[in-house]
């Protein structure tokens, strides 16, 4: 009973949008109809348009969240090690993260011009801060005997961050990871949509400026289905194999 | 130990000013073409340059002013649908899916469609800017009002305090730590989103002059540009920090 009565809302306003729009009550060069809106979906996803757009929208943003992930990780347990470095580059890291990453996009563009890699630059600078703020709380929260195991070993500094800090924090890390995931996909959709010529965003801002809004609709749909997708995707991911380690470091 | 912390404060600063002195000499040496990696000196030389032509202040009270207002409005919707699905069964059993459909929609996507209804306006930046702050705030609204103590509910009730009251003067200030939450969160979305729109839709403001600095290769400016919004975003968090700490000394105090 709950659940229908979450689904009356949304019904209504599709029935409602339906038929404003056959008879004209609502403006059809923004609101097409909703049976438009499924048949240029289709359309678009039979010519392969639809996935060439999704694929090259997931390639920068999955790019982009490995060169980021990785920055920040690294950068995340040195300074999760060390206090003193954490003193030391803390601040000049603290001025930088408030800067907004879609500013860098106008650079990103200078330098590399459109295409892939302009993307992949904005989306790394985005990345890294989560799953670096996430690496530093986790490498902290190590078991301290787990490190002193490690002093009386006299294991080196690289095995010991090998061995030791990154299984132990891994299963937290990969929470930052998730959320800089979604950040990721956003920015690739922002950049898309700002000026990069390629993927589901430009895809949709080219279709609202060729007066097509039922394509545009179409693929806002879209969008919204590959993000929850790829999110329910992750939780997956998380469930399956990271809960593992966090009982294996839980014993 | 006092000393040591000095030490640090100190290394801090040395390091901060030794990224800058390499970023210094990798420009003077051009290393990386200056055509895209002007030197510090040259950037802080277009920051005054800008401030003289007036072109600093007054984009940044634009981009600062779209922002705000978004925020605003996402922080009072969030505020009121979050605390309405907390407390009443009723309308989270309406509204919970087309909520939970609409949330993953990266905030950037309904760009297009409001461009079309707004057409390229300063209320379509402050719709988009309100639709992506809305939802940490609405969550962290939920959150709180979720959890506010059952005693307290239960005392309410005793006192016969009605549903609005109680709101009012009970679970609102045990939610806020969450709402603050949720809201610094959004202030930053509200500045991305903020610049965003500007660059799509050519609204005067910071984001729009970045982008025109890079169509006329003046990094420089680019730079100055990039670092002004830093700044923004680290003011902007710092003053909503303070406000959170005077709002939410009570609990400080009571512990």
């Amino acid at each position: 009973m709950n659940r229908l009565r979450g689904f009356l809302i949304p019904v209504v306003l599709l029935l409602l949008w339906e038929i404003g729009a056959r008879t004209d009550i609502l403006p059809p060069d923004t609101m097409s109809q909703p049976t438009e809106i499924l048949a240029a979906g289709w359309e678009a996803l039979m010519d392969g348009s639809l996935l060439l757009a999704t694929y090259q929208t997931f390639q920068t943003a999955l790019l982009g969240l490995a060169i980021g992930s990785g920055i920040g990780i690294i950068l995340g347990a040195l300074i999760g090690v060390s206090p003193v470095l954490e003193a030391i580059v803390g601040p000049t890291l603290d001025t930088i993260r408030p800067v907004p990453a879609v500013a860098l996009i106008p650079l990103a563009l200078l330098i590399y011009g459109f295409g892939v890699r302009m993307e992949v630059l904005v989306i790394s600078f985005a990345c890294i801060w989560p799953v670096l703020i996430v690496t530093v709380s986790a490498v902290r929260g190590i078991e301290p005997r787990l490190m002193e195991v490690a002093r009386m070993l006299q294991m080196p500094a690289l095995s010991r961050m090998k061995r030791i800090v990154l299984p132990a924090a891994l299963a937290r890390i990969a929470v930052g990871i998730r959320v800089g995931a979604g950040v990721a996909l956003v920015v690739a959709v922002t950049v898309e949509i700002v000026l990069n010529p390629q993927g589901l965003g430009y895809g949709m801002i080219i279709a609202a400026q060729s007066l097509r809004p039922e394509l545009m609709w179409a693929q806002l749909l879209w969008v919204g289905f590959a993000g929850w997708t790829f999110n329910a995707l992750l939780m997956l991911i998380d469930r399956r194999w990271l809960r593992r380690f966090q009982t294996a470091s839980g014993r | 130990m006092r000393a040591r912390a000095i030490g640090l404060k100190v290394a801090a600063v040395i390091f901060a000013l030794a990224v800058l002195i390499v970023w210094q000499m990798a420009a003077d040496a051009r290393l990386i073409s200056p055509v895209f990696f002007p030197s510090p000196t040259r950037t802080f030389a277009a920051l005054g340059a800008m401030e003289e032509r007036g072109d600093l202040w007054k984009p940044m009270a634009a981009t600062a002013e779209r922002m705000f207002y978004g925020w605003v409005l996402a922080s009072l919707v969030g505020m009121v649908l979050g605390a309405a699905i907390a407390r009443s069964g009723p309308v989270r059993a309406y509204l919970e899916p087309l909520l939970e459909f609409l949330r993953p929609l990266p905030a950037s996507a309904i760009i297009p469609p409001a461009i079309l209804f707004l057409g390229l306006t300063s209320k379509m930046a402050v719709t988009v800017i309100a639709f992506g702050a809305l939802w940490p705030v609405l969550l962290g609204a939920y959150h709180g009002f979720r959890n506010v103590p059952p005693q307290l509910d239960e005392m309410a009730a005793a006192m016969r305090m009605g549903q609005v009251a109680f709101i009012w003067k009970v679970a609102l200030p045990s939610a806020l730590p969450d709402i603050f939450a949720g809201v610094r969160v959004s202030l930053a979305i509200a500045l991305i989103l903020a610049v965003v729109t500007e660059m799509q839709a050519a609204q005067s403001g910071l984001g729009f002059n970045i982008l025109m600095a890079q169509r006329s290769f003046r990094s420089p400016e680019l730079y100055a540009g990039i670092i002004v919004l830093g700044v923004l975003g680290l003011l902007t968090n710092q003053a909503l920090m303070m406000a959170e700490r005077r709002l939410l000394r009570w609990r400080t105090l009571t512990r």
